[in-house]
């Protein structure tokens, strides 16, 4: 018997480590939950929350950018550039992001920038 | 002998306020090191990960991907070298030079030409010192960089790097020249080729009983691999910058003991110096005295 052992990694942090009992995040092709067991899988992730069941525990939700979702033998890692907890992120920029990002001239740029904040505030509000 | 007492004494006293000075300086680089150690190994989770995610997918797939394909006949080299923002850290930023120009030497002799790309003020200055075109530089950021940093590093790199050849701004290989962090007392220059990437499994090789599990990509693993590889080369980048300001400070902390030592040093020598100007000042006035108590005995007895 044993849990699902994840690891939230930013590129300069380890942003959340521990046991949980499920995992639910979005691949570029949907979304993907992952249970004890599951196959080995390596993804890519877009730019959207990330939930992380704790073991009898609360869910912890976090933003993450583009990155890695990788599964192996009951091990969770979760790679981004870029990823911040809920309780970490304030609405408020997010929001002020947001509405900057909407104001840019169409281009990936903007995209990107909606998606991200779009994520942020997103995490925000399934956490409160 | 030629400086009178009180010259001595102005000269122990600005000595004195150097040494509090560098005394400082090495203080606070003792304290930064760790710091940046601690970012070094908050960093390392992340690069680890990748590299398993990396030689995963290159055990498990053809390798084919433009960031690891060398080119036949490559013709110009990007080079980056990673200096710091401000000086007296020693002899830091220019081993890291002298390095640099180590391997463009040895490129040149391969026919290569070099594109250089600099990180820190103190390169940017020597190569504006001496009328040398650089592509690219950033900084103010030597002590402490940040991962975005690293990420725009990275992806000018990988931009050249994926140029066709014969393009204007096409490089074939790219090289990084950054000081490794050994320990306190050793850091040494290093040039490594970090495109075409060779993809060699981890830095450590996996324990003989991690199997590397057989993996699943979503959506293939193609596309794993192109998002995987640009990121790969960027936490490289980021490895290197983080040594490099462990190293640098490193230097600095050791630059600013052996000039605290030497203010000591100087400080006693001067001292000496002074005390023996003092003590012939004495003497000579003693001797002044005795003289003239002397030359009056002398013409008081002639009078009598």
């Amino acid at each position: 018997m044993g849990d699902l052992q994840v690891e939230l990694v930013a590129a300069d942090r380890t942003v959340w480590s521990g046991s949980a009992s499920m995992v639910i995040a979005r691949t570029v092709e949907g979304d993907v939950g992952v249970l004890r067991g599951h196959a080995p899988m390596l993804s890519l992730l877009t730019e959207a929350t990330v939930e992380i069941s704790e073991v009898d525990g609360p869910v912890v939700v976090a933003a993450v950018d583009a990155g890695f979702l990788s599964v192996a033998g009951d091990r969770v890692s979760i790679l981004s550039e870029y990823a911040v907890l809920a309780q970490d992120i304030k609405i408020d920029e997010a929001k002020a992001e947001l509405d900057a990002a909407h104001g840019l001239p169409t281009s990936d740029e903007r995209e990107l920038r909606i998606r991200r904040a779009e994520a942020r505030i997103r995490a925000a509000e399934k956490a409160s | 002998m030629a400086l009178s007492l009180r010259e001595y004494r102005a000269r122990i006293k600005s000595t004195e306020s150097m040494k509090k000075i560098t005394r400082a300086m090495e203080l606070i680089a003792a304290s930064r090191i760790i710091k940046a150690q601690q970012r070094a190994q908050a960093a390392a989770p992340y690069a680890r990960e990748l590299t398993r995610a990396v030689s995963a997918v290159a055990t498990f797939s053809n390798v084919d991907h433009p960031l690891t394909r060398e080119e036949d006949d490559p013709k110009r080299a990007a080079v980056l070298v990673v200096t710091s923002d401000r000086g007296l850290a020693g002899a830091y930023s220019s081993s890291a030079l002298k390095e640099a120009e180590r391997l463009a030497e040895k490129l040149r002799a391969e026919g290569k030409e070099i594109d250089w790309y600099i990180c820190g003020r103190k390169g940017e200055a020597y190569f504006r010192f001496r009328q040398r075109p650089v592509v690219q530089s950033w900084t103010g950021f030597s002590d402490q960089p940040s991962y975005d940093v690293a990420a725009e590093v990275g992806r000018a790199l990988i931009e050249s790097f994926l140029k066709e050849q014969g393009e204007d701004g096409d490089v074939d290989e790219v090289h990084v020249v950054y000081t490794r962090f050994r320990s306190m007392l050793l850091q040494e220059p290093t040039a490594v080729r970090l495109l075409p990437l060779e993809v060699i499994e981890g830095d450590q090789a996996p324990e003989t009983h991690e199997v590397l599990p057989l993996y699943e990509f979503e959506p293939s693993a193609e596309a794993v691999l192109d998002g995987l590889l640009p990121q790969y080369v960027q936490s490289r980048i980021f490895f290197s910058l983080l040594q490099a300001a462990a190293s640098e400070l490193a230097s600095r902390q050791k630059a600013m003991k052996s000039a605290t030592d030497n203010a000591d040093e100087l400080i006693k020598k001067y001292t000496r110096i002074a005390n023996q100007a003092r003590q012939s000042g004495i003497t000579q006035e003693i001797s002044e005295i005795v003289g003239g108590v002397n030359a009056l005995a002398d013409a008081n007895s002639a009078n009598d």
